[in-house]
């Protein structure tokens, strides 16, 4: 963890509700995709938690969705303006456990931190499908940057108005070895249902430190109470208790 | 050079501040950042006798100028913190600890605290009668005098350690139960734990802590602990620990000014990982600001 103070180079819509943020600033704590941030905002209390989207030299990239006081804030501010974050929060995907097929797997903004893990997989002797799970058509954000990748890019809309009618799990490939998934907890089970290979579920809960000490968001996991800040937010299959 | 020493309890502490129970852990988190042997002390999690799980999530919630959170006393249990916690934590802390105990009966706390005399390392017992965010214990202690008094009585003969009583600031009149706590043999009173609070989630229409209501913390709470802390001091003889919203040097003086012997910081803590060395650092450069040589001459110098 660190804490250091960063600019916002861009903050754009990518959808209704979706925001890019790019900052710069030291991003030398992120060692792995899945980690996150805590950004203190102006007149708020708590910092929020936010998953890195993806780290290039000094340029953090966040993808957020706005959907309470402290999001709705942050698509307020423009760029040149100073945010304070602790960086380097919790542990990410596991890169090591990757196996030659991997599927990444996304519902809604659960995309975010899965593209940085993505670039991170690519190589000659790996094979990536990505499954970007969305509600329906205007949700549906980063596809062209994941198909840059040159991955194998499933796009699944819940009403049928754009790609893959149905849920992400509707869209599984033949053959895939490993599974990393992020998204909403329905979205992480029916994966978890869906899949039967070894796997790396990003978690979400409400926050209050993001470092490990106020227990504020722990949850039962099959090697007892692990705190989703600390000890995830990335939990192997073998663990979770469902 | 000013004295920043203060003694609570028959023990030095360098400085004041005090990490407060709930928001530090076992210490670990934070010594990993930066040198926590430049606090006063710190008071640990609360633990019980058994392993605790806590309420289920969300356990956490915003407020304006605070905090909401129902945490439940999540905690791996003495005997667990006797076996693992504790050692691990000499590798990170060499200075007495207070140890934060909760119960549900006088039987538990009786059989945590006796397990924590016999700790070379625990410097005090904080007893929190206080927890507002668990059901059939805890805080049913802390809103009635003589059931303080029972619990306090029944732990002070199981202990020579310091015994520091934690009130909860819920009650019609916190002096009485700080007066009851004295004459039942407690060192020291602490206050305040947090106050019963609630947020409504307006799109499910429901509260939005799992467990309905939650404690109260941050800088909002601060004049209410002020104010407590200035009621107890009147009432009692014994060092009072003062805490709730402190986020300051500043703030840290005020309390004392109320009453305090030494100070508790909590929810800054989640916010800014470094409050507690920030203040500590700070400490200095306030107490010359405001003409203070010794932080003792200032303790209930408001009265």
């Amino acid at each position: 963890m660190r804490q250091g103070i960063f600019e916002i180079q861009s903050n754009r819509a990518l959808t209704a509700s979706v925001y890019e943020m790019k900052l710069r600033g030291d991003t030398s704590a992120f060692t792995a995709p899945g980690q996150f941030v805590q950004i203190q905002l102006p007149g708020l209390f708590l910092r929020r938690p936010i998953s890195v989207c993806d780290v290039e030299g000094d340029v953090l990239t966040l993808v957020y969705k706005a959907v309470g006081k402290g999001t709705e804030a942050m698509a307020e501010l423009a760029p040149g303006a100073e945010l304070d974050l602790l960086t380097g929060l919790g542990n990410g995907f596991d890169l090591s456990k990757a196996t030659s097929s991997p599927l990444i797997i996304s519902g809604g903004v659960g995309v975010a931190p899965l593209y940085n893990l993505a670039k991170r997989l690519l190589g000659p002797k790996n094979h990536v499908t990505a499954i970007l799970g969305f509600n329906t058509a205007s949700e549906v954000f980063y596809e062209e940057e994941f198909r840059a990748l040159g991955i194998d890019v499933r796009v699944t809309t819940v009403d049928g108005s754009y790609g893959v009618q149905g849920f992400a799990t509707d869209a599984l490939p033949e053959a895939y070895s490993c599974v990393y998934a992020c998204g909403p907890a329905p979205m992480l089970k029916a994966v978890y249902a869906a899949t039967s290979t070894s796997g790396q579920y990003s978690f979400e809960e409400r926050m209050g430190c993001g470092f490990g000490a106020c227990m504020g968001c722990t949850i039962q996991t099959k090697a007892g109470p692990k705190r989703v800040c600390a000890d995830g937010p990335v939990f192997q299959r073998e663990e979770i208790a469902w | 050079m000013v004295n920043t020493k203060v003694s609570l309890c028959g023990k030095v502490l360098e400085n004041p501040v005090i990490p407060a129970s709930g928001t530090f852990g076992y210490g670990a988190e934070f010594a990993k950042i930066y040198d926590i042997n430049c606090l006063g002390t710190f008071s640990f999690k609360g633990t019980t006798r058994e392993p605790r799980f806590g309420n289920p999530t969300p356990r956490i919630a915003e407020t304006e100028g605070g905090m909401l959170n129902a945490v439940g006393l999540q905690n791996p249990g003495i005997d667990h913190v006797l076996a693992h916690e504790l050692p691990e934590m000499q590798a990170y802390f060499h200075k007495p600890v207070m140890a934060n105990v909760s119960g549900f009966s006088v039987e538990e706390y009786v059989e945590v605290c006796r397990k924590l005399d016999d700790c070379p390392q625990v410097g005090w017992l904080e007893i929190n009668i206080s927890c507002p965010n668990v059901h059939g214990g805890g805080m049913s202690f802390g809103t009635d005098p003589e059931q303080a008094a029972l619990v306090t009585s029944k732990i002070r003969h199981v202990t020579k350690k310091p015994l520091i009583v934690k009130l909860s600031p819920n009650v019609t009149d916190i002096a009485a139960i700080a007066k009851a706590c004295e004459d039942a043999g407690a060192d020291g009173i602490s206050l305040i734990n947090t106050l019963l609070g609630m947020r409504i989630d307006l799109r499910r229409r429901a509260p939005l802590l799992a467990n309905r209501t939650g404690g109260l913390s941050g800088p909002a709470v601060f004049p209410v602990a002020l104010r407590m802390v200035w009621q107890v001091y009147e009432a009692v003889k014994i060092p009072i620990v003062g805490m709730g919203g402190v986020q300051s040097a500043e703030d840290v003086i005020e309390m004392m000014l109320a009453g305090a012997t030494a100070v508790e910081v909590g929810a800054a803590n989640l916010v800014n990982p470094f409050a507690c060395r920030d203040i500590v650092n700070a400490l200095p450069t306030a107490m010359q600001k405001y003409g203070i040589q010794d932080l003792n001459e200032i303790i209930g110098g408001a009265h």
